[in-house]
């Protein structure tokens, strides 16, 4: 965060009046290209106001010149530490469309391969979560976890960041040879490093001191916010869209849903923690129940939905990711408008931070788990 | 007082006493700094330049201190007066907007009676020495440095236990009404 | 000459102590060659097992395993440009990284190495090291003033604050541990009529030690569990006192501030570093030689069975055993570079590192073979396991960097200030109280 300079030219740290500090936006983190305008008294903070748009690349406006085929990449781009979920909703939005359903092994795989996606999210949320906080070591250590699940992601589609997994109507790519025992294997191997995660920070003293009672957010504000995810689910709020809206076949799996107290960032750690046990849970129910069958359902050569809207929501690990997309009958969508998590959950920021010390602003914009490619689009 | 000091160190062995080295010329080259510094002190445009002289003044006091085999008063000196007071001073220094101090006129109006009351003062410590000459032994004492911290241990918790307490409750009440004031009234 | 050499090495006291200049400058530049020795192994042991700790390997192409890494850095921060602020006020620009390091080398200068091999031991000297240290802060002060920008003086004045506060928790235990030197085997205060010196109690380091080997225990298991209690308040403000993790918040990266040595660079800063490990040393030594027994070995006063070795050994089996660790940590040394050098690819772009490696071993085995002749073997035992207890200190800083997150300034201050001040209280107190009632 290099503060800009020139601020506050010839006023004396002694005056109590407020002090604008600029964030800029540049961040030594990756949460991306945010700029943060903070009003400070003293070490208080007394309101914020975020300036984004760094990362606008108009894929919305993109969207209106590619056919719904080609608009497929240009999703995974969006939340691109989490390329899968943006997928699963793009494809499960215009399979609404086209009134068709993948069929039930598309499903499966399509199951697996967003939850272990969500592990992957939450893994490296952690880690650089981690890093704001000072603690260096767990970084290195999400990143060998999410190598793990960035190999098989390779494996099956060739990317390992901006995988392009799904297509409009179900799967194109079969589970490659030995995948579902990698897949277990895999599970295996997370489920005591997710237990070394929380022995190194959940106890620990320091950790505490840094995060409880740190950008509190009570449930009420977080529904007039409209925030969702794992920072809705800690305030005490029971919603998951799996749970609640389920689609692509969640309803088969048996998980629990996280959730917490106070909806401090200590609960929205203990949240995201207990997230990737269930995720583990989901992964293996779904590879024991994987079933035989066509992964692609009969879809067109040529996509043209008829004319007519729809909004389909599904559970990214940053909360509700939506697509909103309408059909003017042609081969190119007329508008695709899509719910970032990110973006409307960075918009809690103000509420949180309001009242707290300047060292916590940089904990809670961490704990909102933002990406700035989905906020700016 | 100083006899007994002296009967001590000869008990105590010989072992913790060095020889003087060069005593004159060490005397005069810290008493020029610390002169030379403390000039620096008031005539130094930049705030936090008079607080580093001072610092350097007070340096040189702590090793005349050691000279004169008062080791325990010198490291203190260097640890309370240069390494804690003087850290304070560059704190509230810095803090203070130092445009406007720098601008400030710096010797005011009545300079001619302030060099004379200096020129008067400096007659009557003048007479005073003339006067006073023969109370000061002609040779300094050789105290052992090791008696410096038992003596002053001694003296503050022996004989002079009932202002040490009342220096400490000085301390305290300074300490709560520094406290008090720094106190934002909300 | 050497007849010379050898009356000097007969002496029973410090060349300070002696008055005997020559050898007390040789002893200075030896403590300054050594720290800055030091420094660099610091360097790259931190790197090092930082990345051990992060799973990765941390500095491995210059030169073998890394080894030649702060050399490089070293280069490197020498030929940087020197860039000075503009508007900095530039005669305290340029003094303060000098004076940081020069109360950084000052305070070494009563480090008890050994009964013999320290530069000079002042009846002060543990005051004269904490009094030092204190001077240091406004070095720190000068930097992030002389900076000329907002940001460094913010942090500056944290970042000594931060000193400040922890060196009061660091006094108090500090006293704790004087007051114990001043007592006999069973805990009694002496009348220093009875004492050794004459002196009841001591403020000089050597003193220090000696009376931990007079009374046969090293002060932190001493009055259980109170010694141990002043140690840890200790080992905590220390870690607090040279800015480092995780009380480090004035000079993180991630953090609003960047720090007192934002506008420094080039050789500037590296005179920071090389204070800021200095005064790790100092500190360390320190709590070495307050609490773990300076340069005693572990059960100094149990001899063990005789062993007679003609010209080579005479006296009890575990000070042999003791005797021979230095040459044992050298051999072990050279034995870890020989097996790096065997498990080394064998290509021939790494033929150079093998070869240097190798001859890095061999290096480390000479001065093993050095470190058994008896006339060695003997001085060297106590400047050893010196080394080796401030050695551990330094890799409990290590571990720290890697494992603990920040603490964030306010709560920095609060431990400070609300748990380490009033616990270092009632240590005292509850010292002073056994050694009167006991």
């Amino acid at each position: 965060m290099k503060p800009s300079s020139g601020d506050g030219a010839g006023r004396t740290f002694l005056d109590s009046s407020e002090l604008v500090l600029n964030m800029g936006p540049q961040h030594p983190s990756t949460h991306g290209v945010l700029r943060v305008i903070l009003k400070l008294d003293g070490e208080k903070v007394l309101g914020t106001e975020c300036i984004i748009g760094y990362l606008h690349r108009g894929v919305e406006k993109i969207a209106e010149n590619r056919t719904y085929a080609q608009f497929n990449p240009y999703v995974d781009r969006m939340d691109y530490v989490a390329a899968v979920s943006n997928g699963l909703g793009y494809c499960l939005a215009v399979e609404k469309l086209l009134n068709v359903e993948a069929p039930p092994r598309a499903q499966h795989l399509r199951v697996i391969l967003a939850e272990l996606n969500r592990i992957a999210s939450h893994v490296l949320w952690l880690g650089t979560h981690a890093l704001d906080i000072g603690a260096m070591t767990p970084l290195f250590y999400t990143f060998r976890d999410r190598e793990e699940i960035l190999k098989i992601f390779e494996k099956y589609c060739g990317a390992r960041l901006t995988t392009h997994a799904f297509r409009i109507g179900g799967c194109i790519y079969e589970a490659y040879e030995g995948m579902e025992q990698e897949v277990l294997q895999f599970c295996d191997f997370v489920l005591p490093k997710i237990d070394e995660y929380e022995q190194l920070l959940t106890t620990n003293r320091i950790w505490l001191d840094r995060t409880r009672g740190v950008g509190p957010l009570n449930g009420r504000d977080c529904i007039a916010l409209g925030v969702t995810g794992p920072v809705l689910r800690a305030s005490g709020v029971k919603w998951d869209l799996r749970k609640a809206q389920p689609y692509s076949g969640y309803e088969q799996f048996d998980f629990e849903v996280p959730i917490g107290e106070n909806g401090d960032t200590y609960d929205r750690y203990l949240v995201r923690i207990a997230e990737m046990r269930q995720s583990v849970r989901i992964v293996r129910q779904a590879v024991a129940s994987l079933p035989q069958g066509p992964i692609m359902a009969k879809v067109p050569k040529v996509i043209k939905p008829p004319a007519g809207e729809v909004y389909v929501s599904v559970e990214a690990p940053k909360g509700e990711l939506g697509y909103f997309v309408v059909s003017d009958g042609s081969t190119q969508p007329y508008r695709v408008r899509v719910r970032p998590p990110s973006f409307v959950n960075l918009q809690a920021l103000d509420t949180m931070v309001k009242g707290q010390m300047v060292a916590d602003v940089v904990a809670v914009i961490g704990t909102l788990d933002i990406v700035l490619g989905e906020v700016d689009r | 007082m100083s006899m007994a000091v002296a009967l001590l160190a000869a008990e105590a062995g010989a072992g913790q006493t060095m020889t003087p080295v060069a005593t004159g010329f060490f005397f005069y080259l810290l008493s020029a700094l610390a002169i030379i510094s403390a000039i620096l002190v008031i005539t130094r445009r930049n705030p936090v330049h008079c607080a580093l002289s001072l610092i350097v003044t007070l340096l040189s006091l702590a090793s005349l201190f050691l000279m004169l085999y008062a080791p325990f008063v010198a490291g203190v000196q260097i640890m309370v007066y240069a390494g804690g007071i003087m850290v304070l001073f560059l704190f509230v220094i810095m803090l203070v907007n130092l445009e406007r101090a720098l601008k400030e006129e710096q010797f005011n109006k009545q300079w001619l009676a302030g060099v004379a009351v200096a020129l008067g003062l400096g007659a009557l410590f003048f007479v005073v020495y003339r006067n006073g000459q023969n109370l000061f032994p002609g040779t300094p004492l050789e105290l052992p440095e090791a008696q410096n911290t038992q003596q002053i241990g001694l003296g503050l918790y022996q004989n002079y236990l009932l202002p040490f307490e009342i220096a400490s409750l000085l301390l305290l009440v300074a300490i709560v009404g520094a406290v008090v004031m720094a106190k934002k009234r909300s | 000459m050497l007849q010379y050499f050898q009356s000097y090495l007969r002496q029973p006291v410090t060349p300070g102590e002696a008055g005997n200049y020559l050898w007390a400058t040789i002893y200075v530049l030896a403590v300054i060659i050594g720290v800055s020795l030091v420094v660099l192994t610091m360097n790259w042991g931190e790197r090092k097992a930082l990345a051990h700790m992060q799973i990765r390997l941390g500095p491995m192409r210059v030169g073998p395993h890394g080894l030649l890494q702060p050399i490089a850095d070293a280069i490197k921060l020498l030929i940087k440009e020197d860039i000075v602020p503009a508007g900095a006020d530039k005669p305290v620009f340029w003094l303060a990284p000098v004076a940081v390091v020069i109360t950084a080398w000052t305070t070494l200068l009563v480090v008890p190495f050994g009964r013999t091999h320290a530069i000079t031991d002042m009846n002060i000297g543990i005051l004269f090291m904490l009094g030092t240290s204190s001077l240091g802060v406004m070095g720190i002060v000068m930097a992030g003033w002389s900076s000329n920008s907002h940001y460094p003086l913010l942090g500056s004045l944290r970042s000594s604050a931060q000193m400040v506060s922890y060196e009061v928790a660091m006094g108090l235990t500090v006293v704790s541990a004087i007051l114990m030197t001043a007592m006999n085997d069973s805990g009694m205060y002496l009348r220093h009529a009875e004492s050794a010196n004459g002196l009841a109690g001591t403020l000089s380091m050597i003193g220090i030690v000696q009376a931990q080997a007079t009374q046969g225990t090293w002060f932190v298991f001493k009055f259980f569990p109170l010694g141990l209690i002043a140690f840890g308040i200790f080992a905590v403000a220390m870690v607090a006192e040279t800015n480092r993790a995780p009380f480090d918040l004035p000079e993180a990266e991630s953090e609003l501030v960047a720090g007192f040595h934002t506008e420094y660079s080039g050789f500037r800063w590296s005179l920071f570093m090389l204070a800021e490990y200095s005064g790790m040393v100092a500190v360390s030594s320190i709590a070495v030689t307050l609490w773990l027994g300076g340069w005693l070995r572990p059960f100094a006063t149990v001899h063990g069975r005789r062993i007679e070795i003609p010209h080579y050994w005479q006296g009890g089996a575990l000070d042999f055993a003791s005797a021979l660790l230095p040459a044992l940590l050298f051999f072990g040394l050279a034995l870890a570079c020989f097996l790096a050098v065997a498990r080394m690819p064998k290509l021939s772009v790494f033929r150079l590192q093998t070869v240097g490696l190798a001859l890095f071993g061999a290096l480390l085995g000479f001065v093993g073979v050095v470190l058994l002749a008896p006339p060695v073997r003997d001085r060297v035992q106590d400047v050893f396991w010196f080394g080796a207890k401030v050695a551990v200190f330094m890799y409990l800083y290590i571990w720290y960097r890697a494992t603990f997150p920040r603490y964030r300034f306010d709560q920095l201050m609060r431990v400070g200030w609300k748990v380490l001040l009033p616990a270092g209280l009632a240590v005292l107190i509850a010292t002073a109280v056994v050694g009167v009632v006991l």
